[in-house]
């Protein structure tokens, strides 16, 4: 136990579970979008609600949702720790520093980055998970998303919210694999292809789903408007 | 070449320091960094006023003891460079030279541009060593190195310990400096026996010291004047976790 505390104590073990933390939320991301594509199935939400039913009655996807949470909370507690440590070591600052000479602004905007992931999260759990996981009157899901992406502000707000998170992956998911030991000149190479998928792919799927909503729910109403 | 230099006056450890502005006229395009802060100097001396203090040595670039924030740059704006390495020319005629001690918290600052930086001395003392007996210059054939390993241990002992990757380093994280040393040993047989032990002491001496957290941004593998590369680092984090798990 106390070796392990220590480990927690040394700087190389809070970075360590941080990467760990984010490679597991980065996991969840591929399995939420692969179910979300479920969206674009045009069955009218059949397959999606079927998916959205069996994850919130299954309770194995109900104990991993525990670790999902954990996960969140101690990879911002960690972020917002080591943050106010980092900023700890530099007492007097220097008049003059020119830190966008020498590094990318993606690893120095991972505070706020992460910050503006959080206030998002917040929404996004707030608009779809509380009321098709608490709420005692059954509700569509399909309906949920086809309402909430109806509203132009809120789509804009979605894709903001994952450039953001795009780049906070820009940083983020090749330092995992640093601060994990396992960037070295034989493996850098595949790893920053990898992090092409999850800084840019992955994004780039999520935002696909207000896009489309946004323009189906114009393409429909269109055609009520035309009906009438 | 003429110069407006902003440089940083500090007394000593409880002088809270200022910047002071000087003019150098006529300094040579081939005159290295510290031969116009010698310039500087001599006019200081000659109007009876303080020299600024800087610590310097080997004026060849393997000592380690120069360093310098030159324009928000450790070391200046090249890369691979020592402030001993730094010539004028690559500087605009008449341009204005903002001049900083390394700035960290375990960097306290002795003298204007001189800071202690004796807390990698204590990361060393910590584990930097080997306990093996590798005997004199002819035995050193007899432990066979694959080449790969030597040249990778020797690029990760090119480290000079000047401590421009703690200056450079947003957090102040010393990861670079231990990185390279670590390295060094643990690629060599000679350094197997405290391999475990060596990484662990000087990261817990690292944190004791008070150096950041490594954020991974990689600014300290650009202003190594040895080119120290991160993937040492990414071999220090292998290194503990091995020592620490396996």
């Amino acid at each position: 136990m106390n070796s392990i505390l220590a480990f927690y104590y040394s700087s190389i073990g809070k970075k360590v579970l941080m990467s760990l933390t984010g490679l597991f939320l980065i996991v969840f991301l591929v399995e939420h979008l692969i179910g979300n594509l479920l969206l674009f199935a045009n069955d009218s939400g059949k397959m999606y609600e079927a998916y959205g039913d069996f994850l919130v009655s299954n309770p194995v996807i109900r104990f991993i949702e525990i670790f999902l949470f954990l996960g969140v909370i101690v990879h911002a507690i960690l972020g917002v720790i080591l943050w106010i440590k980092n900023r700890k070591t530099r007492p007097v600052k220097y008049k003059y520093f020119r830190l966008k000479d020498n590094s990318p602004l993606a690893s120095r905007t991972t505070i706020w980055t992460g910050i503006v992931i959080g206030i998002f999260l917040y929404i996004h759990l707030k608009s779809f998970f509380i009321p098709s996981r608490f709420t005692s009157q059954k509700v569509s899901s399909y309906e949920l998303v086809m309402h909430a992406f109806s509203n132009p502000w809120y789509d804009l707000f979605y894709l903001i919210a994952l450039l953001v998170l795009g780049y906070h992956l820009r940083h983020g998911f090749q330092s995992a694999f640093q601060t994990l030991g396992l960037r070295n000149k034989t493996y850098a190479p595949f790893l920053d292809m990898l992090a092409f998928i999850f800084w840019f792919l992955i994004p780039v799927g999520f935002a696909a789903i207000p896009v489309y909503f946004f323009f189906y729910h114009q393409a429909v109403s269109t055609m009520i408007m035309g009906v009438h | 070449m003429n110069f407006t230099l902003k440089i940083w006056r500090q007394k000593n450890q409880k002088d809270a320091g200022r910047f002071e502005m000087y003019e150098v006229q006529n300094i040579s395009p081939d005159a290295s960094f510290l031969e116009m802060l010698d310039v500087l100097n001599n006019q200081l001396v000659l109007q009876d006023r303080d020299p600024v203090a800087f610590d310097h040595d080997c004026r060849e670039g393997i000592c380690g003891s120069c360093g310098l924030m030159i324009n928000g740059r450790a070391h200046g704006p090249g890369r691979k460079q020592a402030t001993c390495d730094v010539r004028m020319r690559i500087f605009d005629d008449g341009q204005e030279l903002v001049i900083e001690p390394w700035r960290a918290k375990p960097f306290p600052v002795i003298k204007d541009l001189v800071v202690d930086r004796t807390a990698m001395d204590r990361i060393m003392q910590a584990g930097g060593f080997i306990s093996a007996r590798t005997g004199g210059a002819p035995d050193a054939n007899s432990t066979p190195v694959t080449k790969e390993n030597a040249e990778e241990s020797m690029d990760a002992a090119a480290c000079i310990g000047c401590g421009a990757c703690i200056a450079a380093c947003p957090n102040s994280s010393a990861m670079l400096f231990v990185a390279a040393k670590v390295s060094q040993f643990a690629l060599l047989p000679q350094g197997q026996i405290e391999r475990k032990e060596r990484v662990q002491k000087m990261v817990i001496q690292m944190d004791k010291e008070g150096f950041g957290n490594c954020s991974n941004n990689y600014a300290c593998e650009a202003e190594c004047p040895k080119g120290i590369l991160v993937t040492h680092i990414a071999r220090l984090n292998r290194e503990f976790l091995r020592a620490k798990l396996v």
